[in-house]
């Protein structure tokens, strides 16, 4: 039919699911992510510790290369709970990175067009959409946190032998646990702060000032009180405490492993309570 | 629907919707409750809402495709179905442009599209010719006409532009301060109304109205010259004609007298 004579037709076809319906969102997000080379190269980067230390596994279980490059196999450190604890702090870090980069426009730019209106005025709940938007940044941090964490444990157990992964098998978990927690609460984070300025670039400096802000504040807190209270403002070195504990690391925090996990809960808790006012297709005003 | 401004149009629409809770009362939208069954309303219904609502960075064909997805459309399907309600709303052209390049008109085209893409069994529009030039808004009132004639959907529109109103709607609602003030079915009213007949004649009237009174007209005077009357039921107008010829009272013009909307809508204000 010719496109002038296109008159309105009614649709019957079939309809999907609404169970995964919330992927919808994340699919439409990705595609316009990976349209920038800044992200894909940023992502690339981030591979480079990992990949790092995969050939530094491989290098301190092959006797003979360590010999032809004259390296003493017993000079190299360990692969143990330490040296998942020091891959914990790095991708850590560059995952924090990632969600400063991808986060902001997640939420602040539906808001801001008025785009929530058409979102829930289909049979699309408000959960569903948090879900879409948080499963965007939970995979991108997953693919450069406990991913690449769990091939390095399967790498080091094909090298080191299948009594070396049954004995460390806590490590797998204790990489697991330590990083889906640090990307839930960073794409939590990056989630209400996006959906409460609804300015992408204040959403993109508010959740750096939350972590570099409260590290200092932090640590101004403690030197004017003499306590060490201003560690639960200063979230790395919450989850750092956490990551030490999990790892069997033994170095001494300002906080206990309770506290710390306690903050976690709260700011999880705070950003949910925050995405539960900000999410909505119209502020109701009283 | 039409109120004056803060009449409640809007937040009646967005509570049917589920967008803002239900203090008292209920409601039923294609025969499911909105309390319980919020999902079972929205997938039947296309909303296109009278703030500007899109997403700057997407194309529309990506908008409209990725919408007609959340409402439940699998993928290829709602991909051919953004490509068809693009054309037929117009922007067939401008479809793979951003829609933060878009202007006022082709947003509200958009935003149509949105709304329609999932074939809805009720479409409601709130204020879709705000900012529209004369010839968007015939465009969009063409489009609005043609999909209530075209397609199992009901229309409800939103607006306190009565000739929008007129133009496109069979029913009317009128709200006053969040309360229902009349109701009417605008046929209906226009035949009812089409018994009213204005008269004026060259001279002083008061015989001609005696007379027609006789005949079962219930008259009234506005002026020496004017006379305003409601006719009987079966009535031939052609009577009049020839009360005033036997009067030798020449008319100068005879018209029925209509109701407009404007006038059911100003008696609704006023009551």
């Amino acid at each position: 039919m010719a496109v002038y004579k296109q008159t309105y037709k009614d649709y019957n076809g079939p309809r999907t699911t609404p169970w995964f319906r919330f992927f919808i969102l994340s699919r439409y997000s990705y595609a316009r992510l990976f349209q920038s080379k800044f992200l894909v190269l940023f992502l690339a980067v981030c591979m480079f510790y990992p990949l790092g230390c995969a050939v530094f596994i491989y290098l301190s279980h092959n006797i003979p290369l360590l010999t032809a490059l004259r390296l003493r196999s017993g000079g190299m450190p360990p692969v143990d709970g330490q040296f998942f604890n020091v891959y914990c702090v790095v991708q850590g870090a560059l995952a924090f990175l990632l969600t400063t980069l991808v986060g902001p426009s997640l939420v602040a730019p539906d808001l801001a067009n008025g785009a929530m209106s058409l979102y829930l005025s289909r049979p699309f709940s408000r959960t569903q959409y948090v879900a879409g938007k948080m499963t965007i940044l939970l995979l991108l941090l997953s693919l450069i946190t406990w991913v690449p964490g769990i091939v390095l444990y399967l790498i080091q157990a094909g090298c080191a032998g299948w009594d070396w992964a049954r004995v460390h098998v806590w490590l797998a978990g204790s990489i697991l646990l330590g990083l889906w927690v640090w990307i839930v609460v960073l794409s939590l984070i990056a989630l209400a702060l996006s959906a409460w300025v609804k300015w992408k670039i204040a959403a993109g400096a508010l959740i750096l000032a939350v972590f570099f802000a409260g590290a200092g504040f932090g640590a101004v807190i403690n030197n004017v009180t003499r306590t060490h209270y201003g560690a639960f403002i200063d979230l790395m070195q919450v989850v750092r405490t956490v990551w030490s504990d999990l790892f069997r690391d033994g170095s001494r925090a300002a906080l206990s492993v309770a506290e710390a996990w306690a903050v976690l809960g709260v700011t999880c808790a705070l950003c949910l309570w925050l995405l539960a006012r900000r999410v909505r297709a119209f502020e109701v005003v009283k | 629907m039409l109120g004056p401004n803060g009449a409640g149009k809007s937040t009646l629409i967005l509570t049917l919707l589920g967008f803002y809770p239900i203090a008292r009362g209920t409601a039923r939208v294609l025969g499911h409750g909105i309390r319980r069954h919020t999902k079972q309303v929205s997938a039947l219904v296309g909303y296109m809402p009278e703030n500007d609502s899109f997403i700057a960075d997407m194309t529309a064909v990506s908008f409209v495709r990725m919408m007609g997805e959340l409402s439940g459309l699998p993928a290829g399907p709602a991909l051919e179905r953004a490509h068809e309600v693009l054309f037929y709303v117009g922007l067939g052209e401008a479809r793979y442009r951003k829609l933060g390049t878009y202007s006022v008109g082709m947003k509200q085209m958009v935003k149509l599209a949105q709304a329609i893409v999932h074939g809805p069994r009720l479409l409601i529009l709130d204020e879709p010719t705000n900012g529209l030039d004369p010839s968007a808004r015939r465009r969009m009132i063409r489009l609005i006409r043609d999909i209530r004639d075209s397609s199992q959907m009901h229309v409800l529109l939103c607006s306190h532009l009565l000739r929008d109103v007129e133009e496109i709607c069979e029913d009317v609602l009128i709200l006053k301060q969040g309360r229902i003030v009349h109701y009417a079915n605008l046929a209906r009213e226009r035949s009812v109304n089409q018994r009213f007949v204005e008269i004026e004649t060259s001279d002083d009237h008061a015989g001609l109205a005696e007379a027609l009174t006789e005949i079962g007209c219930r008259c009234t005077a506005h002026g020496s010259r004017r006379l305003r009357m409601l006719l009987p039921d079966d009535f031939d107008l052609r009577e009049i004609y020839r009360v005033a010829a036997k009067q030798d009272l020449p008319l100068r013009r005879l018209n029925y007298r209509r109701d407009t909307l404007e006038d059911i809508f100003l008696a609704a204000m006023e009551a």
